[in-house]
């Protein structure tokens, strides 16, 4: 590691010049495993997924599927607190030309709230409830601009009024629990927005909140992404937020991507028995109510004992069809479909087109 | 918030009010409740080998001759207006707040607490910054590198810590540091008279009793971090691209502290009620002295002035991590 | 359901019921109804903590549930749909109105006049994982009910808890595990497993499915249904996911500021939803389609908070936030009126119907601002509805004359684009209930036994 920092990645210069990726971020083969008293948490195993700047990238997957994972390994948090000796990180995260998992901490720290931010599931929980809002954005603006506390306040009263926070010269001053869930979650949009980051994170930013609410988050991340140019990976299990606001989705299981490819494509023809099970088990608005939801059958893997083949060959309906138990012994890997669109499925692309056409498709 | 205080200040008074009672119930209805009469009673409050005058005239003044509620009233009456007491031809005026009067010393018992109470003061407040410093910055340490060498020594330290007695510890601090090596002085001396003398001779003690403290405290600070330090908001203190220590210190301690100001300030006020045996191992004559000196005596005014200055300590105590918590979280001041 | 009851214990009082079998029809269909139900929690101040004001989680609702549906309530966090939950099963009681269940006022029973009914109301809980006692086994879990209740079920406790199991998809070798060796979607299921050990007639279930990953969801859902096939179950489902209970219910009520708003079947209240909250709260259900993403006109975004439940809005609690809110919706609280079969509205100014104060046209100024959240299709769509029902009311010229602030919604545009709607907008007398289907009379109907009011079981 720091063999690598001194040869210059610490200043942003790329290791060898032919590997600096053309997207804003790259991020290749990342593992992160976690050694437990239990055996080896696998929690991501291999992702590779590029996103630029401008787009959104929609992280989908169940609780387990290391989602949230990756993303704490995209900002470098899994290195810090008392678990972070012991994560074992391998595989590249390019943000702008710079390469992240073998960099130097202290650099990962100046980038992280002004390059790359993130906002929580949880709004309560993610603000410190001793401090005011408004000090609390004024301390992530002044850890990255040299500025007086009064500038910093202007400037956190500024972005209160931005995110639609009524009356922020007298909210700023408030405390975390005197605002609604919403008004929240906009406090820390605005105070993960305060340095322009040109990546954002957004961990279930709605999950937490009411319909009604999640409508005017997901409005203001999209109307502020469009302002400010940036990337946004949204990181989720609900597949209406998905189809609402990304470009790009990719689908997790066990560690790694099942599936990949752009929204439209993957909404219009699934590659993966996980996605369809994904798509079935949702009850939707929009159609006639299907007398039964289609269910994926049992329960999310374990992380330490991750079945052999593929992972999701337990709850696959359709993991007898592939010839001499393939599916049970070696680990598919992503295949390209068309274009952008890669899954990774031991099925026949026939197969897979005509169980989704049949089978699957007709009963949503 | 000041409305909250002004709450907090009444509950505290009504506290003490009903402290006052159960002291005085204790210490006047009980005996009486198991069957002793009032000579009997009278007699205990005059200490040894009374005589049958002695015994009237305090039952007489202490009006144990007269219904409970009176005796009472008399009672509350002494400690907010001071109290007579007629001892042979003499009348002894004991005044405000009269904790009670020694008819053994022919002296009222709270100019004594009060000459005492430096003693105590000095000896708690000492030991309650030793053990605070040490306690906390143990416990951070440990919470930070959990199951590292560091965590499992002073863990174990902390452990053998809360284990000791006084007597051991104390004793063994004394013939180490005040025999075998005479570092520190012998003597109490007040503090306004000599402080590095002061803190000289005090040091020992200190040292015994904050670590006796210092060891609960690094395992309440220790849990509590751990706790804190996996909160969403440290997460997110992170994700700003906070310093790890201001991470460490402005959200997580400022957090983890909270509930040990609590235990800090019930600790403390129990303290100055009188640390009864750091104060006779270090022959310090604190209020924890003068309790036992009462005990020894069988001079029933002395424990029960100790008793009311003891409770007193407590609920002020009680009042003002009330008020601190407020002021460290700002949810408190909402309900 | 019968066998449980005749191994009752002899000291508890089992009679049967028959004023109310007297009752007509459609009430004997009824097994819970519950009438101008409140519950305030009072908010205590100052020195002498008096009580200041209250917290209306729930402030005055009616509505009733049949034998063998499901209700489903909806709402956001706040309007007093958990707090229903817990008042109907009088987990917690209510602070006025009254609940009746088969009959049997059971608003204020005490403690231990409600144990017997304990076995017919039943609730599911939303957090997997706090609702299981940690240091209990799943046996003595799922069999808690039947000490509580000293029931001996035929053929032992054991053999009915497994026989349980089995029921709600687990292994019956699970008998002796602890819940911390299950996931969610398994603890939500042993919930279930010991909700249903009493065999009850009414399940209350409280977020049932939101806490548990969408995959495991689908699973629960499925499984509640064929319970509900199988055992004849009556469900009152809570949930604030609108796509889970629509597919769960066939009645709905949406609940706001602890009223109920709108309450219909389930497909006229989501082909046609008459309240202006239930049409924004449907449009921001996000769908799985990113090809209707172009599509944002449909959505009707909300402006700012759900007002405190400490003082509520005058009037309709909604018109803070409503774009079609005039004058009477700031001074008159609407009632909750049945304007076609099987529809339930509390509305001035209805969507997909006549307007009910159509001489009140002037637009609140809350609402000027509100209505620029919404999009000009919704508008269109709704002035045309109204137009068209508007000819069945008796002062039909009002909705034409086009208030000045009005004017980006007047019926002007009647050019008559979406006759497919007008099915929804049939006027109330001419349509059969649409309900029929949920009345399908229970078995137990008949033999419904129900403990003496008066009689008190003997304490345990």
């Amino acid at each position: 590691m720091t063999e690598l920092s001194k040869t210059g990645v610490a200043t942003g210069e790329p290791v060898a010049a032919g590997k600096t990726p053309e997207a804003f971020l790259d991020v290749r083969d990342l593992k992160v495993h976690f050694p437990t008293d239990d055996g080896l948490v696998k929690s991501v195993d291999g992702l590779t997924f590029s996103l630029d700047k401008g787009k959104t990238l929609a992280i989908v997957g169940e609780s387990g599927s290391g989602k949230s994972v990756t993303s704490l390994a995209i900002m470098g948090l899994h290195r810090l607190g008392s678990r972070g000796k012991n994560v074992r990180m391998s595989g590249e995260i390019w943000l702008n030309g710079k390469e992240l998992v073998n960099a130097d901490p202290d650099e990962v720290r100046r980038l992280r709230g002004r390059e790359m931010a993130m906002i929580f599931q949880d709004p309560l929980s993610a603000m410190h409830p001793y401090y005011k809002v408004g000090d609390q954005i004024v301390e992530a603006y002044r850890t990255h601009h040299k500025v007086s506390r009064k500038v910093a306040r202007a400037r956190a009263v500024e972005m209160l009024d931005r995110v639609g926070i009524p009356e922020p010269g007298k909210r700023v001053d408030s405390y975390p629990h005197e605002f609604s869930g919403g008004m929240r979650q906009r406090a820390m949009i605005a105070m993960s927005l305060v340095n322009n980051p040109e990546l954002l994170i957004a961990d279930e930013p709605t999950t937490a909140l009411d319909v009604t609410v999640q409508a005017q988050i997901l409005d203001l991340i999209r109307d502020l992404q469009k302002e400010f140019g940036s990337a946004v990976v949204m990181i989720t299990h609900d597949l209406g937020v998905v189809a609402e606001i990304a470009d790009d989705v990719l689908v997790m299981y066990g560690g790694r991507c099942v599936e990949r490819g752009r929204a439209d494509e993957v909404f219009e023809t699934p590659q993966h028995p996980y996605t369809w099970g994904l798509l079935g088990s949702m009850p939707r608005i929009d159609r006639e109510t299907s007398e039964r939801l289609i269910p994926v059958k049992g329960q999310p893997p374990s992380l330490i004992n991750v079945p052999s083949g593929c992972a999701f060959h337990p709850r696959c309906p359709y993991a007898d069809i592939p010839k001499e138990n393939v599916t049970r012994t070696v680990r598919p890997e992503l295949q390209q479909v068309e274009g952008g669109h890669w899954s990774a499925c031991h099925l026949s692309a026939e197969d897979r087109t005509r169980i989704w056409t049949e089978e699957i498709a007709p009963k949503l | 918030m000041i409305s909250y205080i002004f709450r907090r200040t009444l509950a505290a008074i009504f506290l003490l009010l009903v402290v006052s009672a159960v002291t005085f119930a204790i210490f006047f209805l009980l005996p009486r409740l198991v069957g002793q009469t009032a000579d009997q009673l009278a007699q205990q409050y005059i200490g040894k080998s009374p005589s049958k005058a002695d015994i009237l005239a305090v039952k007489h003044n202490l009006g144990l001759d007269q219904p409970v509620y009176v005796q009472f009233w008399h009672f509350i009456k002494g400690i907010v207006a001071g109290a007579d007491y007629n001892i042979g031809p003499t009348t002894v005026h004991c005044d405000v707040p009269c904790f009670g009067y020694s008819f053994k010393d022919h002296v009222a018992v709270w100019p004594q607490l009060t000459s005492r109470l430096p003693i105590t003061l000095s000896l708690a407040a000492g030991a309650a910054v030793l053990w605070l410093v040490s306690g906390v910055a143990i416990g951070v340490i440990s919470a930070l590198k959990p199951r590292s060498l560091f965590d499992r020594t002073f863990m174990g330290v902390a452990l053998a810590g809360v284990s000791l007695p006084m007597f051991f510890t104390g004793n063994l601090a004394i013939l180490l540091f005040v025999f075998n090596w005479p570092i520190f002085g012998r003597d109490y001396v007040p503090l306004t008279q000599n402080p590095e003398q002061w803190a000289n001779t005090l040091f020992p003690a200190w040292c015994s009793l904050a670590l006796l403290y210092s060891a609960i405290y690094a395992r309440l600070t220790r849990s509590g971090m751990l706790e804190t330090m996996n909160e969403d908001f440290i997460r997110t203190a992170r994700s700003k691209g906070l310093g790890e220590r201001t991470v460490v210190v402005k959200h997580g301690l400022r957090a983890a502290l909270t509930p040990i100001i609590t235990v800090f300030g019930m600790d403390l006020g129990l303290l100055l009620g009188g640390a009864v045996i750091t104060e006779s191992v270090f022959s310090l004559p604190g209020i924890g002295q003068y309790a036992v000196q009462g005990i020894t005596d069988n001079d029933l005014p002395k424990i029960l002035g100790v008793t009311l200055l003891a409770a007193f300590f407590v609920v002020v105590a009680n009042l003002v991590v009330d008020v601190l918590y407020a002021a460290a979280d700002p949810r408190v001041r909402l309900s | 359901m019968s066998d449980t009851k005749k191994t009752a214990e002899p000291g508890e009082a089992v009679i049967p019921r028959q004023a109310a079998a007297e009752g007509d029809a459609a009430e004997r269909d009824v097994l819970l109804r519950v009438e101008g139900l409140t519950k305030h929690f009072p908010i205590k101040k100052g020195i002498l903590q008096r009580q200041v004001g209250a917290v209306k989680a729930v402030d005055g609702i009616d509505f009733e549930v049949r034998k063998g549906e499901t209700l489903g309530v909806v709402g956001e966090s706040g309007c007093g749909k958990s707090t229903m939950g817990r008042v109907i099963t009088r987990l917690q009681d209510p602070t006025g109105g009254s609940i009746t269940f088969e009959g049997q006022d059971i608003t204020r029973l005490r403690t231990g006049q409600m144990r017997p009914l304990r076995r017919d109301i039943q609730m599911i809980f939303q957090d997997p994982y706090g609702s299981l006692n940690p240091r209990h086994t799943i046996g003595s879990i799922v069999s808690a009910p039947f000490r509580l209740q000293g029931v001996e079920p035929e053929g032992g406790v054991k053999k009915e808890v497994q026989r349980l199991l089995e029921l709600v998809g687990l292994s019956p070798e699970h008998f002796n595990r602890y819940p911390h060796e299950f996931s969610g979607g398994q603890r939500q299921r042993i919930g279930i497993a010991r909700a249903l050990a009493l065999k009850p007639k009414l399940v209350v279930a409280d977020e049932p499915v939101s806490a548990l990953d969408v995959s495991i969801q689908a699973q629960v859902v499925n499984l509640l249904d064929d319970l509900q096939q199988e055992l004849g179950l009556t469900y009152v489902i809570i949930a604030h996911d609108l796509s889970v209970v629509r597919h769960v219910s066939d009645r709905i009520a949406v609940m706001y500021l602890g009223k109920i708003v709108e309450l219909a079947d389930r497909e006229a209240l989501y082909k046609a939803p008459m309240h202006p909250y239930t049409k924004a709260l449907m449009s921001a259900v996000p769908i799985p389609d990113p090809k209707r993403r172009g599509q944002k006109s449909e959505r009707i975004l909300l402006r700012g908070d759900v007002p405190s439940p400490i003082s509520p809005p005058t009037g309709c609690r909604f018109h803070t936030r409503c774009w079609k809110a005039t004058e009477i919706c700031k001074t008159t609280e609407p009632q909750l009126v049945e304007l076609i079969p099987g529809q339930r509205v509390a509305c001035h100014h209805p969507e997909n119907f006549a307007d009910q104060a159509p001489q009140d046209t002037v637009l609140l100024s809350a609402a000027k601002e509100a209505i620029e959240l919404v999009p000009d299709a919704v508008l269109e769509e709704s002035a045309e509805q109204t137009a068209t029902a508007a000819p069945e009311e008796p002062e039909p010229a009002a909705t034409t004359e086009p208030a000045p602030e009005a004017k980006t919604e007047t019926p002007a545009k009647t050019e008559a684009e979406t006759p497919a709607k007008t099915e929804a907008e049939t006027p109330a007398e001419t349509e059969t209930p649409a309900t029929a289907e949920a009345n399908s009379p229970s078995p137990e109907a008949a033999s419904v036994e129900a403990p003496a009011p008066g009689e008190e079981p003997p304490a345990k």
